[in-house]
């Protein structure tokens, strides 16, 4: 009969345990990144330009340059 | 299942340690210290995070570049004393496990430095890993005695790829910064094989040491010694190089020389009369060397952007 509290049971546990604090230290990393690349951006509008939608937001003003020509 | 099976299958299940250890830990210290130099002296500013996620990949690349080198090397270590307990050759962890971790930690280090910081950084980051687990441990490894001299480039690259998380360039500070440590690695590396008995021999592998002999080791020990001096000093000509660097690359240049001398001086009958004590001493001083070498152009850093120099 196998014993519930087995050392082999501790040490896959222990092992699931690394695995799940891995995992959610990437995804913390993941977002951390995130947030600080956002940031860096300066105008948060930038973000859009990695869309591949086009986005009027980001078009130059059209009334810009009028009165050089 | 019987409790012997049962036993045995509990003592040969890996633990979260065991998969740690195919990363080669010590190896990392060295990679992440290095890296950290060459991210602190670049020009410029990086946000604090993505320096602290840029050492990560680069350590986490390393240590995958270590676990390749575990799977493709388990049948040599196997035969060795020294790496006999080892993850794999211990039947810890299976050959195909390690494979898998190093493969996938690869991948997702290279990919995290390149979104993280640049894409140089990130080809960098790869090239070191392709080094060290093909160049070194598939090719050179097996095949020639200079495999340290050539593979050590892998092991000379962390403080270009930290310079190049910072300024998306290379530039001839980061080409010192690793040429250091790549003509550091065989006078340390051969005055360990002197006085460590190996049997690299018995597993095929050829050192130096075996295939030329000892006395050919000490002259190449004293050979790269001084082709190393240029190269630390050449440091003190960039921007990098501050008061603190001259100074102690001046002393330690003139401590390890003197150290690698004694060993080129000597013969086998010397050595063991005293139990290879100039050899250990020249080993002793070349972790300081390295290691005093890069803290120095920490401090000058560190002092540089407090506005004391420079």
């Amino acid at each position: 009969m196998i014993k519930v509290e087995h050392e082999l049971h501790q040490r896959r546990k222990g092992r699931n345990y690394g695995v799940l604090i891995l995992l959610l230290a990437f995804a913390a990393m993941v977002l951390g990144l995130t947030v600080v690349k956002v940031q860096q951006l300066g105008d948060a509008r930038q973000f859009e330009s990695n869309d591949h939608v086009l986005r009027p937001a980001l078009l130059p003003d059209e009334t810009e340059g009028e009165g050089t020509q | 299942m019987t409790d012997v099976s049962m036993q045995d299958t509990a003592t040969r299940e890996a633990g979260m340690g065991d998969y740690f250890a195919l990363l080669k830990p010590r190896v990392m210290s060295l990679v992440v210290f290095t890296a950290l130099v060459g991210l602190v002296t670049a020009p410029g500013h990086v946000h604090p995070f993505i320096a602290f996620v840029s050492i990560l990949c680069i350590a986490v690349g390393g240590g995958a570049s270590g676990a390749l080198n575990m799977w493709w090397d388990a049948d040599i270590d196997r035969i060795m004393k020294r790496t006999s307990n080892r993850p794999i050759p211990s039947g810890r962890v299976q050959p195909e496990e390690a494979l898998a971790i190093g493969l996938a930690l690869s991948g997702f280090s290279v990919i995290l430095l390149g979104l993280a910081t640049n894409f140089l950084a990130a080809a960098l980051l790869a090239f070191t890993i392709f080094f060290y687990a093909v160049v070194y441990s598939m090719w050179l490894k097996r095949s020639t005695p200079q495999n340290i001299v050539i593979g050590g480039l892998s092991g000379a690259l962390p403080p270009m790829i930290g310079w190049a998380c910072v300024t998306g360039t290379v530039s001839i500070e980061s080409v010192l910064m690793t040429a250091l440590i790549f003509m550091w690695t065989p006078p340390h590396f051969w005055s360990l094989a002197i006085f460590v008995k190996s049997d690299y021999g018995r597993a095929g592998v050829p050192m130096l040491t075996e295939t030329h002999g000892r006395r050919v080791t000490r002259n190449h020990i004293m050979g790269y010694m001084v082709a190393l001096v240029p190269v630390s000093l050449a440091i003190c000509f960039t921007q990098i190089g501050g008061p603190v660097y001259a100074v102690t690359a001046v002393v330690l240049n003139l401590w390890f020389l003197q150290a690698c001398y004694k060993v080129w001086r000597r013969d086998e009958e010397q050595a063991e009369a005293d139990n290879f004590a100039a050899e250990k001493r020249a080993f002793k001083v070349s972790l300081a060397y390295l290691f005093l070498h890069f803290a120095a152009l920490m401090i000058d850093a560190t002092l540089q952007s407090a506005g004391l120099w420079g």
